[in-house]
């Protein structure tokens, strides 16, 4: 049977299940195969923060979206276009972000008595009207699976297991995704067990051929590949960019890295990726706590490698009164926190920007700490590169801000040549730097370890072992140069003025803003830091699309704030702060620039949603110029 | 010539002074003046260091010490060697990065009872398990000194200070038991005022790979005085001190007349007579650690009548810093150069290319 093919520009899918189900492998597998297509993509996973939250209940429900288009795309989309529910929990769950008309794949086989009634079902929804808005296909996808699989004689548990193959297998047809990487994928991961491996591929097989044959599908689509600057490309995901950031700046600066770490979700996999590249001098702690392995990483960086801590917003409550410690040993590290739901415990596994206060100012006294976020999972590589860079040049803990978006999150990211990487140099300490009038007025030569470098007000790095360079830090007050315990008010003065000085002094090493105006004719400027760089991104592509004029600028630098921001700000009539927090940026911004910054706030666990935001945006374009929509959006 | 060859298998990888390269204590004075109390326990303690780190035939630059907070963690500021006075209780873990990343490093922890045993009472134990290699000296004077005077994690119960004016209710730690209970490979006792033993105890501590623990009994004659007098003052200490020496048999008393043997209805040891023919012979080296715990019953937690001193548990065992670094080693046997491998790394195995 030949099946009419239609040319889409994107699609927006998600996966959802029970968090057994292998919802995250599958969209995963179905990423990979888009990335391998060529593509553009962005993806959303989120699942309980419960390892096996309850079977078939709505907090176990486990999803993954993926975004994928023939052009650049920014966010991994407000809602799906098609929504591949496993079981009655995961229909229930995700059918509110569902538009009318969008389609349903459902599989119908748990759709009884008790398994509804987990979900919250009173009656079946396959088979009520209840879900006449949209296009529902209900398909038996576990007893089909168990059907292709039978031959292997696997338990009936383990065959139903495989029907998120089948699934994938259905989608990847209908989309006409490449099959090898998903076959290539099966083979190499259940080569321990044939019987499991040969389940998996049948199934997948199984689903694209049922695809193929069914006539429940008249239609297969097509989203050719998006144009993309050349280079060599592969998809990653935050956390495995920053991962690679850390080696790269082990790499750059000839550094030993020492990563002291606790684990905490969702900054783990830094820890298990990290743990893997001994071959680069990447040493791993898993400490008995947070402060311990921040501690260590402390003393790492100490004794002159790149010491680097991991963990998110919880923990960085735990490593405050170390972070101050380097601030006041002015020593080089790398505090990365991937933020998530917070207080407290909070959301583990949502995203959120909450955590900005908290690495500006969650520690006593005056305790400047330079911040930087990425602002998407590939950028999460660069942005470690260049915390790395201020830790060493600065001597000074940095705080690289990350969040549970970018963390899971994953897209095309162009391989950086090796070449074109910042080189990053520790400048050692190797021989004395000042000279000091001894007792009997004959001079001698001593090291001071608080003599500062005159442009970047760094102190020098004296690594023990270097001989005549013996001397002591610690969290006491340094008196100025020689770096001896003082108490005297003008020192403590003129100290606390000199650490904020430093780090005031990194502006001067940043590039200028790049400010988005595509027509030049703004007024209203959106400004943004960190994983809302796509909503905001897509949100003025839309409004631009409707004929009104707005710039975007993205923050990497959070603190300093670079020194054309100030100018900027000033071009424009409004400002709006787009944050997943109650307005951190903008309370910043408040301050130091007297602006009047309008926020645009949402805190549900959930990156922003790009229509939604495109709204606040025309509506403060509207207020501010009186200017209104000339075309209607169609389409993002 | 490097410490491999002397009689220091803690000091292994960290390079010595040439032979004609001579150092005293002088040369490992600082510039800073001691600050602590008059009569205070910390002045022999610093004294009988600097006296004895020349010893270690090690150069100045390769010995790092490391204290948290307290009125002993001052310590690295009056010793010529690179040092850090961190933060509370944290010394252990900020030791334990510098060993790990440095084996040309002889590194020490200066901590104290609150220090150690109170808010940074984890990372102790923790170091301690691991078998981190370096030592710490817990200078225990059982009572907060830095704070002015309040009760300690190794306080008598019912002890009246500022804090718990009508005494306190806190149970005590005996610090030998608590790292026995650890599995610390080397564990100690000394005290302040015993010179030659303190030295002996810490020359031992810096032979030993892996963590050294030896707490060392401190007087603090502002908040505590007299809290070791029974096993200082002349007329007592032969009854109150049990000295510990591998190999030999656990008599005390004057004249030996008390001895320590096993005790069959606990498990324990007990005291008996010194002509009994079940008196222990010390054996330090024991894999099991259940009499060195034992042993250091014999110190009721918190109250000294009656202490043994010396050397509890001195056995070998892998060190952690050791297998992580070994683990590095093999990781980068027969790799070429580090950008080429970053390039292949970062790429990764599943990659397109666009023209
Ligand atoms: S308070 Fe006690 S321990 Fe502290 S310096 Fe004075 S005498 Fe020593």
């Amino acid at each position: 049977m030949s099946k009419q093919v239609q040319q889409l520009d994107r699609v927006i899918i998600r996966f959802a299940g029970d968090s057994g189900d292998g919802m995250q492998l599958t969209g995963d597998r179905f990423t990979s195969s888009s990335a391998a297509f060529g593509n553009d993509l962005s993806t959303l996973p989120n699942f309980p923060a419960e390892i096996r939250a309850p079977q078939g209940t709505l907090p176990g429900v486990s999803s993954f979206q993926v975004h994928f288009a023939d052009h650049d795309i920014l966010t991994p989309g407000d809602a799906p276009d098609v929504l591949v529910a496993m079981n009655p929990a995961g229909l229930k769950a995700n059918l509110p972000d569902m538009r009318a008309g969008s389609t349903l794949i459902v599989d119908s086989h748990d759709f009884t008595g008790r398994n509804l009634t987990k979900a919250g079902y009173a009656e079946n929804p396959l088979e009520d009207d209840s879900l006449a808005d949209w296009a529902l296909t209900p398909l038996d996808l576990t007893g089909m699976t168990v059907e292709a699989v039978k031959e292997f004689g696997l338990s009936r548990k383990d065959a139903a297991r495989a029907k998120n193959m089948f699934a994938l297998g259905l989608l990847t047809w209908m989309y006409g995704r490449p099959t090898e990487t998903t076959i290539e994928f099966l083979e190499k991961r259940f080569a321990k067990n044939p019987a499991i491996r040969d389940a998996n591929v049948t199934a997948f097989n199984a689903g694209w051929a049922f695809g193929e044959t069914t006539e429940a599908f008249a239609v297969r689509y097509e989203i050719k590949p998006a144009p993309m600057a050349a280079g060599t490309y592969r998809n990653i995901t935050g956390n495995l960019a920053l991962a690679y950031g850390v080696v790269a700046a082990g790499v750059q600066s000839g550094l030993p890295v020492f990563l002291g770490t606790y684990p905490i979700t969702p900054a783990s996999d830094i820890l298990h990726e990290l743990s893997k590249h001994k071959r680069f001098g990447v040493t791993t702690f898993q400490a008995e706590d947070e402060i311990a392995g921040i501690g260590a990483a402390l003393g790492a960086s100490y004794a002159g490698s790149l010491g680097v801590t991991s963990t998110s917003g919880p923990g960085v409550a735990l490593k405050s009164e170390t972070i101050g410690l380097g601030v006041m040993t002015e020593l080089p590290l790398l505090v990365i926190d991937v933020q998530r739901g917070g207080p407290s415990t909070g959301l583990p596994t949502k995203t959120e920007q909450a955590d900005l206060l908290q690495a500006m100012f969650g520690r006593n006294g005056e305790s400047p700490v330079p911040v930087v976020a990425p602002q998407s999972p590939g950028d999460c590589f660069d942005a470690a590169l260049e915390a790395a860079r201020i830790a060493v040049t600065y001597r000074t803990p940095v705080m690289l801000l990350s969040d549970g978006m970018l963390a899971n999150g994953s897209e095309p990211w162009r391989v950086p040549e090796i070449a074109d990487l910042p080189v990053i140099d520790p400048a050692f300490a190797t021989g004395m730097n000042h000279t000091t009038t001894g007792k009997d007025g004959a001079e001698v030569d001593d090291f001071w370890p608080y003599l500062r470098d005159p442009d970047t007000l760094a102190r020098p790095w004296a690594v023990p072992g270097t001989p005549g360079l013996e001397h002591r830090i610690g969290g006491l007050e340094k008196g100025d140069g020689h770096g001896n315990i003082a108490y005297d008010p003008a020192n403590h003065d003129f100290m606390v003025r000199t650490r904020q000085a430093k780090i005031d002094r990194i502006a001067e090493s940043l590039p200028p803003l790049e400010v988005d105006d595509p027509s030049g004719e703004a007024k209203v400027l959106v400004l943004g830091w960190g994983s809302t760089y796509g909503p905001i991104g897509a949100a003025a592509r839309r409004v631009r699309r409707t004929g009104l004029d707005v710039a975007q600028v993205h923050l990497r630098h959070l603190n300093p704030f670079p020194n054309d921001l100030g100018d900027i700000l000033k071009r424009y009539d409004a400002v709006l702060v787009p944050e997943m927090n109650l307005g951190q940026l903008s309370m910043l911004l408040r301050a130091k620039y007297l602006v009047d910054a309008v926020g645009y706030n949402h805190v549900r666990g959930l990156p922003l949603k790009a229509a939604e935001l495109a709204e606040a945006i025309t509506d403060l374009i509207t207020t501010t110029t009186g200017a209104e929509p000339v075309v209607e959006e169609v389409s993002s | 010539m490097t410490a491999t060859d002397l009689p220091f298998p803690g000091l292994t990888g960290v390079p010595t002074r040439g032979d004609d390269e001579l150092l005293t204590g002088k040369d490992f004075t600082s510039d800073q003046e001691v600050r602590w109390c008059p009569g205070c326990g910390d002045y022999a303690v610093l004294k009988a260091v600097q006296g004895f780190l020349p010893d270690l035939g090690l150069r100045r630059e390769n010995i790092v010490f490391v204290s948290g907070i307290g009125c002993s963690s001052r310590f690295p500021y009056y010793l010529d060697t690179y040092g850090m006075h961190s933060i509370h209780g944290r010394a252990p873990a900020i030791a334990t990065g510098i060993a790990t990343t440095r084996e040309d490093l002889s590194v020490w922890v200066v901590t104290g009872d609150g220090d150690a045993l109170s808010i940074g009472g984890n990372h102790l134990i923790h170091a301690m398990r691991r078998n981190v290699n370096m030592t710490i000296l817990l200078f225990n004077n059982r009572i907060y000194g830095l704070t002015k005077g309040q009760y300690s994690p190794t306080s008598e119960p019912g002890k009246v200070t500022k804090s718990t004016p009508v005494g306190s209710v806190d149970h005590p730690f005996n610090p030998v038991s608590l790292a026995l209970g650890a599995e610390a490979t080397f564990v100690a006792r000394t005290v302040d005022s015993d010179r030659k033993h303190l030295t002996s105890v810490l020359e031992a501590a810096a032979a030993h790979r892996g963590t050294s623990l030896v707490e060392i009994y401190q007087n603090c004659p502002i908040f505590n005085d007299n809290a070791f007098e029974a096993i200082k003052n002349p007329d007592t200490k032969a009854d109150a001190i049990i000295p510990l020496v591998h190999g030999e048999l656990i008599r005390f008393g004057v004249d030996g007349a008390k001895g320590i043997a096993r005790d069959e209805t606990t498990g324990g040891v007990r005291v008996t007579s010194g002509d009994d023919p079940g008196v222990l012979v010390h054996d330090a080296h024991a894999d099991d650690p259940t009499t060195a715990f034992a042993l250091s019953r014999l110190t009721d937690a918190g109250v000294l009548h009656q202490s043994p001193i010396g050397i509890f548990r001195q056995v070998e065992r892998a060190t952690y810093d050791d297998d992580a670094r070994q683990q590095l080693v093999t990781a980068e046997q027969g790799e070429g150069d580090p950008q080429e491998a970053l390039a292949a790394l970062i790429s990764g195995p599943d990659t397109w290319t666009v023209v």
